[in-house]
Formats: structure tokens, C-alpha cells, sequence
């Protein structure tokens, strides 16, 4: 059993508050990914669970243990760097069973579970060899078997994907999560890739400025960002911000933005009394070749083809959006489209603040999901 | 075309490579060859430079002069005791630099190497009246205590550069696996700096092995080696004084060459 509770976390260094106050409870076996730009402290964070930072103020608890002040070693841990850490001076076989020996396991059982651990890597032919014999993916490889090895119950992982070339990183991400799947380790994973953390996390806490802004399941964080920091981070493209102004005649609601107006079926009580931001995904704006009621005109500036689909970027009266279209759909530059902004699909903002307004009309994707088991 | 130059490139690397050992080597054969040469061999003109019939006169002459072996034991002693005690106080030291960041740091840098820039000469005098005074005069101990003032400024300077090339993270990644700071330190750090230490250790060995002027101020009658040869060699007939430049120089050969394992250690990585 172990769970993972921080409580207040506060770390700074000099005045820069890298991790400003931050409460989070990781469940047993959970995979909890920390996402966020450099500098948001989802690494400095992961260090102070390792114990190889201090907290200035707040709590650390790992299972049921009050493990703010213990050393690195008392926290039953495994932590791969993103470094990857592997020891020079030592061969795969070494570096593997370091943990072991700490632990002073007999022989034959750091025999057997390096051997395992490798095993479940695909690098037992690598043994014998050293770091410097090794290519970055193995040497990757070598970093989480050595963690897996101590079987601790808590797995920690710094961007362990991030100096892999992206053919590689593909293939890592989907045999890491087979294999952490595997474990019943609670996992945290660090990464700033939010395609990452998209794959592979039970759920998402997105940070920004050392405070997590959002946490929730992939599908939650993706669909209903919390602000604008997090639809603009999450996602590729990001999502499209448009300023809009809404009217209420009682009798419609009138959305308006800079390339035109339409209708908008919801309540909009909750918005009344703000600086609106419309915040839409680029696969949720639909595009039409003609004139018709709700719809918004644009201009096509540039097409990507992207063979699954097409991107394309337009220009909306002041905006610019981007917009996903299917692959066999070619608007040409500079000519004209329609979009229809799907309204159950809009997500509101304060202009101000960046934080979302929930309006109640939102039609959300976790609600609509189905799970095949 | 370009493979030729390559090979011109080539080539013209190693005569300088064979004109530079050369250089080095051809003194220290010269030397041995008299060493172990007959006395008329010695003084023959045209030089042998292939030794007709080695002898071991002239070495034993030289070792059966008053107090030359003891003073070569004297010598080993002083140099070994500035080795342990310059690494064992160096080590820790360059790797506190290297890895923390403490208050006054960077000016207790420039102080260690502003040592360095006093001449012994300066402070000859006063040092003697010191040791006289303390009563560490004509002791290995008093000797290698100066050596240990030499050399421990550098070892800490180059053990800090040493350590400061090896990635806190693996040490970090030790504690993650069960190593306190201390067990880290020594079972990753420690063995990653060996080469680095070993330099330093040769550096440290050199130093104290040829370092004559403080042996000669700070002992009188327990003379290391090069003192007791600077004081003797003067009076002494030539077989004598080639038989003492062996013997000054052997046992540094023989200690860098058991060094050198350690200064080329690779893991893995092929040796150049």
C-alpha cells in the first residue's frame, strides 16, 4: 500500500517559488502524470517525494508514513532521471542490482531479479556491457529496470522519455505503459510532452508557476481545460481563444465575435458580468462551403495536410483560428469558408483571470465516453 | 588525393610522437645504461650506447656509500605520508567545493592557490627556526609536512575540477537505491574520480619524490634522498652521481607505472 499525499508543499530557491503550495493525493497503484511547461516545479516537486529536496513548508506523506523528513533511501522509492543515471563504473548487471545490494538481498535472489528485470526490458544480452557500450534507448532501458528491480512501491520517473528520438519515444511510451501496468506500483510520471501525458496517465496534474492548475483524467483535461493556461498547453494545435461578447434579447442568445455572430441555445446567466473569452477546439469548429444561418466567414490562409487530417489556419474577422478538417477537404488559401462553432463544444472564459465559466450547456466528453472492457 | 594527406597526417603525427618519447626516454637510458656500466665503460669516449658488459659496480658502490639507503627509505616515507594525508584531506575538500555552495567559496579558492605564490625562500628561515622551536627538525614527518603544504592546494583544485565533472545526479540516483550521502560519495562518486585522484596522486609523488630544497633546509643529518645527494654528489665521482640520477629516478617510474592503471581506467569506453 502506498498511497502519496503532499500537503502544502512550499519549496523555493532564493525568491523563486518553484512549488507554491501544493495539495495532491495519488491513489495506490494509481499513474499520475505531472505536466507543465520547464520551469513550473513538476520536477522540483517530483525531487521533494524523492527526498533529494527539502520542503520548506508542508507535508509529504508516502503510504501511511509521514515521510517529509526521511532521506531518500527510507522512502522505498525508485526514481528514473532523465538523465537516466545509469553508473559508468559499473556493468548493466551491476547497475541493476545496486539496489539489491544496498538492501543486502541474498545472491541468488539479486541473481533472479536482475535477470527478470532485464528480461522485461529486452536487455538481458546487454549484462555484461557498460554505459558508455550503450546506445541511449538501452542505457534508457538499463535506468528502468534498475528502478523496477528494488520492487519499491512507489516509482518515480523525470521525463524518462525526453532525450529519445521520436520514433523511439513512441515505441518506449507504449511498451513503458504495458509494462507499468504490469506493476502494482503507485507511478508518478514527469514530462512537459502532453501527448505523454495524454497517453499514459490514469490522470493529469497540469502545473503552472509551481501551483497545479488542473487535475483530472486525460479526457477531463483535454476537453475542459480549467483555464486558458491549460487549453492553450494541452492539445495540438492548442485550443482557439476568441474574444466574444454575449447578448441576451429574452428572446435569443446572441454570440458575437470579431468575424461575425450566431446563435447560442444555452444559459448564459453565468456569464453575465464578464470579459468573455471563447475558448474552441480546432476538431470541434465545423467548416461549410457556403453562406447559412449561425455559420461565421473566414479566410483560409494556409492548409497543412497531415495525411490522418488536414490543418488548416484561418482568418476570423481579428482572430486566428486553427481548424481540423477532414483529410480529403482541401480549402485553398485565400479562399472563403464558413465555420460553425459547435456550441456544446464552447468552453468559456474570463479574459481577466483565464479561468473557466461553466455555463451548464457544455456537453462533455467524459459524460458521452465509451469504455470497452 | 585526401587519403593521402591523411596518411602524410598520419605519419608526420608519429615521428612527432617518436621525437617527443624520444627526447624523454633518451636521458633516462643514458642514465641506466651508466648505472649499470663498468667504471672504464663509464668514462670511455666514444660513448657505448649499447652496454657491452653490464656490471653492477657502480650500483654497489653507490649503495654501500654512507647513508644513501636510508635516505632512499626516508625518501619513500616522506612521499608516502604526503600521499595519504594530501588525498585523504584533499579528496574530501575538492569534492565540498565541487558539490556545495557555502559561504566565502570562491575566495578560499584563490587563498589555496595564493599559497603557492610565496617563495621558499622567503619563508625558508623562518620555517627552520619554527621546526627548530616546535623540535620537528631533520624528522620524515617535519619533511612531509612541507611537501604536504606543497602539493595539498592543488590536489584540492584538481579533485574539485574532478568531481565537478561527475554528475550529482548519479549520486542522487545511488540515494534513490539505498546509499546515504557517504555510501553515495564512495561507492559512485569515489571510484568515477579514481583517474582524476590518480593524477593527482603521480602530481603529489613527483613533487615530494624531487623536492630538495625544504628536505635540505628542514633535515640535517636524516636526509631524503635528493638532499643527501645534492649534499653528496658534488664530492663524488661521476659513476656515483649517474648511479644516484637512477636511483632518483626508478622508483618514480615504478610508482607511475602502478599509478597509471588507475589514470587510464575506461569503463568500457576504449582507451586512446
Amino acid at each position: 500500500m502506498a498511497d502519496i499525499r503532499f500537503v502544502g508543499v512550499h519549496k523555493s530557491f532564493g525568491d523563486f517559488a518553484a512549488v507554491d503550495g501544493v495539495d495532491l493525493e495519488v491513489k495506490d497503484g494509481e499513474f499520475m502524470v505531472l505536466l507543465g511547461p520547464s520551469g513550473c516545479g513538476k520536477t522540483t516537486l517530483l525531487r521533494c517525494l524523492a527526498g533529494l529536496e527539502r520542503v520548506d513548508d508542508g507535508r509529504v506523506y508516502i503510504g501511511d508514513r509521514d515521510a517529509t523528513d526521511l532521506p531518500p533511501r527510507r522512502r522505498r522509492i525508485a526514481m528514473v532521471f532523465q538523465s537516466y543515471a545509469v553508473f559508468p563504473h559499473m556493468k548493466v548487471y551491476d547497475n541493476i542490482a545496486f539496489g539489491l545490494k544496498m538492501q543486502k538481498e541474498k545472491k541468488p535472489v539479486i541473481e533472479e531479479r536482475v535477470r527478470s528485470s532485464a528480461e522485461l526490458l529486452h536487455i538481458e544480452e546487454l549484462l555484461d556491457r557498460y554505459s558508455s557500450q550503450l546506445s541511449g534507448g538501452q542505457r534508457q532501458r538499463v535506468a528502468v529496470a534498475r528502478a523496477m528491480a528494488t520492487k519499491a512501491e512507489v516509482l518515480l520517473m523525470d521525463e524518462p522519455l525526453s532525450n529519445l528520438d521520436a520514433l523511439l519515444r513512441l515505441e518506449m511510451r507504449a511498451e513503458l505503459k504495458t509494462l507499468l501496468q504490469s506493476l502494482d506500483a503507485t507511478t508518478i510520471y514527469v514530462t512537459h510532452d502532453q501527448i505523454e501525458a495524454l497517453s499514459m496517465g490514469d490522470r493529469i496534474a497540469v502545473m503552472n508557476k509551481g501551483r497545479i492548475v488542473q487535475l483530472g483524467n486525460p479526457l477531463e483535461v483535454y476537453d475542459n481545460p480549467a483555464d486558458t493556461f491549460v487549453g492553450g498547453f494541452i492539445g495540438t494545435p492548442p485550443m482557439n481563444f476568441l474574444e466574444a461578447e454575449v447578448s441576451d434579447n429574452g428572446r435569443s442568445r446572441i454570440v458575437k465575435v470579431s468575424g461575425g455572430s450566431f446563435e447560442f441555445p444555452g444559459d448564459v446567466a453565468a456569464l453575465a458580468g464578464h470579459d468573455l473569452l471563447l475558448g474552441i477546439r480546432a476538431e470541434a469548429i465545423g467548416v461549410e462551403t457556403a453562406a447559412a444561418d449561425g455559420l461565421v466567414r473566414a479566410k483560409v490562409i494556409v492548409l497543412e495536410p497531415l495525411g490522418s487530417h488536414n490543418l488548416v489556419t484561418v482568418r476570423c474577422g481579428e482572430d486566428t483560428l486553427k481548424v481540423s478538417i477532414q483529410a480529403d477537404i482541401f480549402p485553398q488559401p485565400e479562399s472563403d469558408v464558413w465555420l460553425r462553432l459547435e456550441p456544446a463544444r464552447i468552453r468559456w472564459m474570463d479574459r481577466e483571470t483565464g479561468t473557466a465559466i461553466h455555463t451548464g450547456a457544455e456537453e462533455l466528453a467524459t459524460e458521452t465516453a465509451v469504455v470497452i472492457s | 588525393m585526401a587519403l593521402q594527406q591523411i596518411r602524410i597526417g598520419r605519419a608526420l603525427a608519429y615521428v612527432a610522437a617518436l621525437a617527443i618519447s624520444a627526447f624523454i626516454l633518451a636521458p633516462i637510458y643514458l642514465i641506466t645504461i651508466s648505472a649499470f656500466s663498468t667504471f672504464d665503460a663509464i668514462y670511455e669516449y666514444p660513448r657505448q650506447l649499447v652496454p657491452r658488459d653490464v656490471s653492477t659496480d657502480t650500483m654497489r658502490l653507490f649503495l654501500n656509500s654512507d647513508g644513501i639507503v636510508d635516505s632512499l627509505r626516508r625518501s619513500a616515507i616522506v612521499a608516502a605520508i604526503t600521499i595519504v594525508v594530501c588525498l585523504a584531506i584533499g579528496t574530501p575538500a575538492g569534492y565540498a567545493i565541487a558539490r556545495f555552495s557555502f559561504r566565502g567559496g570562491d575566495p578560499f579558492q584563490l587563498a589555496l592557490v595564493s599559497t603557492r605564490a610565496f617563495p621558499l625562500i622567503i619563508i625558508a628561515v623562518p620555517l627552520a627556526v619554527t621546526y627548530l622551536r616546535v623540535g620537528i627538525d631533520d624528522t620524515v614527518y617535519g619533511v612531509a609536512m612541507a611537501h604536504i603544504a606543497f602539493t595539498l592546494p592543488l590536489t584540492v583544485l584538481v579533485t574539485a575540477s574532478v568531481f565537478a565533472g561527475i554528475s550529482y545526479e548519479l549520486e542522487e540516483a545511488a540515494m534513490t537505491l539505498g546509499c546515504n550521502r557517504f555510501s553515495a560519495f564512495r561507492r559512485v562518486a569515489l571510484p568515477l574520480a579514481l583517474p582524476g585522484v590518480a593524477a593527482s596522486a603521480i602530481f603529489i609523488f613527483v613533487t615530494s619524490w624531487n623536492e630538495v630544497f625544504a628536505a635540505a633546509i628542514l633535515t640535517f643529518r636524516n636526509r631524503t634522498l635528493p638532499a643527501q645527494l645534492l649534499a653528496a654528489l658534488d664530492a663524488s665521482p661521476l659513476p656515483h652521481r649517474l648511479a644516484g640520477g637512477f636511483f632518483l629516478l626508478a622508483p618514480a617510474l615504478v610508482v607511475i607505472f602502478f599509478i597509471r592503471k588507475y589514470l587510464l581506467t575506461t569503463w568500457g569506453r576504449v582507451a586512446r
